[in-house]
């Protein structure tokens, strides 16, 4: 029997913003343990939470920028059980008030686009961290995480195959990095993702049986983990077993998910409206401030550069991969006044030279003043396409301007005609087989003459006026 | 008269005008508490020491003519607010050791008004209690009648200030804990308005009807104690950020024309004669001092203490989720494991009235019974407070017992846990509305017991319970009586 997946996604990704969420400690990653904490992060008895106003604020440009409803009013709940990571023994969530609901993001595959629906984007608040040492029966509790914004992004069950999840997430993980609200970082922990998976023979409407899946720190772990989940409840579902609800893990190692049976008893959370915070309040005028603040999205941002310009939809992908990467393509394409070449030369050269150093664009030597002029120092003819191939090269070695490459290597390109005129009359007069050749209508000579200029004046010659000498040259007597 | 037996305003003359040094109040007070401590045990933990200390930098002060509003008065706190360096207890064995990091907020605001801090006052533990017998660190006996309780859960703060042993203290009250107490001891007790008091500090019982206010042996010296403490603070999300007016303003203004609420749901079956008679005479009082008393209904009463006891406990099985035995406080040697850890922990930290609101609060948020219990309550809790609100468009301010009996015996409900609940029955809806009210004294019984009446008003009227509370406490003609200790 044909069997259909069917994947909802949860995503957590950490908010960027400078403080925890409700105290002032740092929100940096990599500090000594307990560092950055205070007597509220750390639940000391007392203590009283005060919601860090950017947070609500990040997760509504989050619910703008995936068309979600922002409610009027939303509020916070305690999600209660027992962990050392978790200072109060309840995290601060939402729960039946969440700040957005039913919302969607459009996925680009194959076969051509796709809806995916939100279901709610919640903010939270993260729990600490356990360190065990492995020579003594002890752990340590590292609180420096405890109360890190978070928001919680829970998909639709809308994804039927494992590539229209890691789709999903990407466009998810592209959004927010553009947003500026969460680095991306998978593998600290800033972005991470749960899955819910189920089969059911194709044409059926009811669910099946899910499992949830954990423990998934890279977009290709993601496709793995759901790869592996989705053909072992084929196996199970094939030989007549049903699949069992449960918390399964991720093993990167091993390649399989494993059942977290006996080390997570099923939760009843008792949740409840926090009675130390109140209601969230949000008016159309702080929407639309929000709204105003919001950059230009990845889709439309692809949109626009392929048809203002006119640069084919892969290139567009490319450029528009990072806001930092579209800025400095539109940068050069301004200052230039040549979009189709400058995308050229920063898909290209420069991205290959990013790559090879695994640099990113914000590091690139070579600033977007510099390559606009090289390209229209190519334009008017200063220098080939050819030593620009060189230019850049030393561009991005030193971080200097294409002038000053130039002028240190003495890279001016000949483009005095009578200089030229000499050159090209010494190649004819030096290659007189040739010449008979050539004027014996062996035309394919023509290009054996351009090489030899070139080679005479070490590639510093004007490719086009070589071209029109030459033709005018050999053309006489 | 001895220095410790003087209100603040008393003190506060013969500082500035006498020369009277504050550490001579504060040697006065430890003089008392040598005394008769041993027979109250008020205290938990005493800083004779550190109020010394503070006493002669209160005298320096004064010679250089800075004078604070509570500039060297000797005052005592609850266990249960935060005290940097400190021990706070908050009356568990699971907090035994435990000493904060930080001061409450009421606690910073009283250093700089200038008091002086006596110690930590004795409480039922987390403040779940009507008599204070549910301390880890004994019992505090009623000044008045050794053989008695003092009221809870701010028993220690209010014996403390009948006994002399400080001259005004804080506690709170989540159901009545500062007004059944003040009633039972004889002096004057007020729960503000919830959101008018900072929260940050004070070890959460019940956080959606914790509030903190003052013990004090008069209204004045409330009126004092509440100027001091009051007010918004930016580190408490549901205080309130209002000015406050200046509580001394409404002594003596006289309640002339105000029409006062006597609800005829609070005059039932059961209260004490004595207190009944008492309530007769109040009534006399303030008809005699120009105002009209009106009959109220509050028709949700009967609902009160049933909604209490499912929103307090699901709060508080939430709040003491922290006790866990991880990061401070109790945790016993020898768990095999995490679970164990926690369960050996936190049975043998908490004591059984604590772990039986634990269990009441856990079940009532379980899945499945959270719409019939906490959200059923939650709405009750609505109509509770729509019943005040209707109320006050009838009159300015409502008169109750503040308790239905007088100081009971020591023992006599501990193994009644209903009997105690209903110790609250006037004072718990108060919280349940937000509203603030004072217990003052307003006679004795037969046996020379101290009786108090409760005055209630709107939320943030507390200068109007100034007002009427020391226009009754002017003209009602108390007997002047001290604890015979
Ligand atoms: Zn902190």
């Amino acid at each position: 029997m044909p069997y259909e997946p069917v994947i909802g996604l949860e995503v957590h990704a950490q908010l960027l913003t400078e403080t925890k969420i409700f105290c002032s400690c740092s929100t940096q990653f990599g500090a000594e343990p307990n560092s950055h904490t205070c007597p509220v992060c750390m639940g000391m008895p007392g203590v009283l939470p005060v919601l860090n106003r950017k947070v609500v604020e990040y997760t509504m440009k989050m619910a703008l920028a995936t068309h979600c409803r922002i409610n009027e009013a939303c509020n916070f709940a305690r999600k209660n059980y027992f962990y050392p990571d978790l200072p109060k023994g309840y995290q601060i969530s939402q729960y039946a008030q969440p700040l957005s609901e039913h919302g969607y993001v459009d996925i680009e595959l194959d076969g051509g686009k796709k809806r995916i629906g939100i279901t709610r984007i919640h903010m939270e608040e993260d729990a600490g961290k356990l360190l065990h040492d492995e020579h003594l029966p002890s752990s340590y509790v590292d609180l420096n995480r405890t109360g890190v914004p978070l928001i919680e992004i829970v998909s639709e069950p809308d994804m039927r195959s494992t590539d229209e999840a890691v789709a999903y997430l990407k466009r998810l993980h592209e959004i927010l990095v553009y947003l500026e609200i969460c680095d991306g970082n998978m593998e600290e922990g800033s972005f991470r993702c749960d899955a819910n998976v189920s089969l059911r023979p194709r044409g059926e409407m009811m669910f099946g049986t899910r499992t949830e899946l954990k423990n998934m720190n890279s977009f290709r772990n993601v496709q793995r983990a759901l790869d592996y989940e989705i053909k072992r409840q084929q196996y199970i579902l094939e030989s007549g077993q049903d699949v069992i609800q449960e918390t399964r893990l991720w093993d990167d190692s091993k390649g399989e998910t494993q059942s977290m049976r006996g080390k997570e008893e099923a939760h009843d959370y008792r949740y409840f409206p926090d009675p130390d915070l109140v209601p969230i309040v949000i008016d159309n005028a702080w929407t639309e401030e929000m709204k105003k603040s919001l950059p230009e999205l990845p889709l439309e941002k692809r949109e626009r550069f392929i048809r203002d310009y006119q640069i084919p939809p892969y290139d567009a992908g490319v450029l528009t991969s990072s806001r930092a990467l579209a800025g400095y393509f539109e940068e050069v394409a301004r200052l230039s006044g040549k979009p189709k070449i400058a995308s050229n030369w920063v898909m290209g050269d420069v991205l290959r030279f990013l790559n090879e150093e695994k640099r990113d664009i914000k590091e690139c030597p070579v600033l977007p003043g510099s390559l606009a002029e090289m390209i229209q120092l190519i334009e008017d003819g200063t220098i080939s396409g050819k030593m620009a191939k060189d230019i850049i090269v030393e561009m991005y070695r030193t971080g200097k301007s294409p002038q000053a490459v130039i002028e240190e290597k003495g890279m001016i390109q000949i483009t005095d005609e009578g200089t030229l005129e000499k050159t090209v009359a010494e190649v004819i007069a030096a290659n007189p087989t040739q010449l008979a050749q050539y004027r014996g209508g062996k035309e394919k000579l023509f290009g054996y003459f351009v090489g030899q200029v070139m080679k005479a004046t070490q590639g510093k010659a004007n490719p086009q006026l070589i071209n029109e000498l030459l033709k005018e040259m050999l053309a006489k007597e | 008269m001895e220095l410790h037996q003087l209100t603040i305003h008393e003190l506060q003359k013969l500082i500035r005008s006498q020369g009277i040094a504050s550490s001579d109040i504060v040697k006065s007070v430890f003089s008392r508490i040598d005394a008769v401590e041993g027979n109250v045990h008020a205290y938990i933990t005493l800083m004779k020491e550190y109020a010394f200390a503070e006493a002669a930098k209160a005298d320096k002060d004064v010679k250089e003519g800075i004078l604070k509003p509570l500039t060297g008065i000797p005052i005592a706190l609850k266990d249960i607010l935060c005290t940097k360096g400190f021990l706070t207890t908050c009356g568990s064995h699971i907090l035994h050791n435990y000493v904060p990091p930080y001061d409450a907020t009421v606690v910073q605001k009283l250093r700089e008004a200038g008091a002086v801090f006596t110690g930590k006052t004795n409480m039922d533990e987390f403040a779940m209690g009507s008599s204070t017998e549910t301390s880890y660190f004994g019992i505090t006996r009623n000044p008045w009648d050794l053989e008695r309780i003092p009221g809870g859960s701010s028993g220690g703060s209010a014996a403390a200030v009948a006994a002399d042993e400080c001259i005004a203290s804080i506690g709170s009250d989540t159901g009545g804990s500062i007004r059944q107490p003040a009633a039972l001891c004889g002096v004057v007790g007020m729960k503000p308005t919830y959101g008018r008091v900072s929260r940050f500090g004070l070890i959460a019982f019940a956080s959606s009807l914790d509030q903190i206010g003052p013990f004090t042996k008069d209204v004045e010296d409330c009126a004092i104690m509440m100027n001091a403490i009051a007010g918004y603070d930016p580190r408490e999300s549901t205080s309130v950020p209002l000015n406050v007016p200046d509580y001394t303003e409404f002594i003596s203004r006289g309640i002339g024309g105000w029409k006062v609420g006597i609800p005829k749901e609070y005059f039932i079956e059961g209260i004490h004669p004595d207190i009944e008679k008492a309530m007769q005479r109040a009534i006399t009082t303030v008809e005699g001092l120009g105002a009209t008393c009106v009959e109220i209904s509050l028709p949700h009463t009967e609902y009160c203490l049933a909604v209490y006891y499912i929103i307090a406990p699901a709060e508080a099985s939430s709040n003491l989720a922290r006790y866990d035995g991880v990061k401070y406080g109790f945790r016993p040697q020898g768990s095999i494991d995490l679970l164990d850890m926690y369960k050996k922990t936190r049975s043998a930290g908490f004591g059984a009235e604590v772990k039986r609101r634990i269990m009441i609060g856990t079940y009532a948020l379980s899945s499945g019974y959270y719409d019939a219990y906490y959200k059923k309550a939650s709405q009750v809790r609505a109509l509770i407070k729509r019943d005040f609100t209707e109320a006050f468009t009838l009159c300015d301010a409502i008169l109750t017992p503040t308790s239905p009996t007088p100081a009971f015996k020591i023992g006599e409900k501990m193994d009644d846990p209903l009997q105690m609940y209903l110790s609250d029955i006037f004072t718990i809806s108060t919280n349940l509305a937000g509203i603030p009210g004072i217990s003052v004294p307003c006679g004795f019984t037969k046996d020379g017991l101290p009786i108090g009446a409760q005055f209630l008003a709107g939320h943030f009227e507390e200068g109007k319970l100034i007002q009427i509370a020391s226009a009754f406490e002017k003209y009602a003609n108390i007997e002047k009586r001290r604890p015979a200790l």
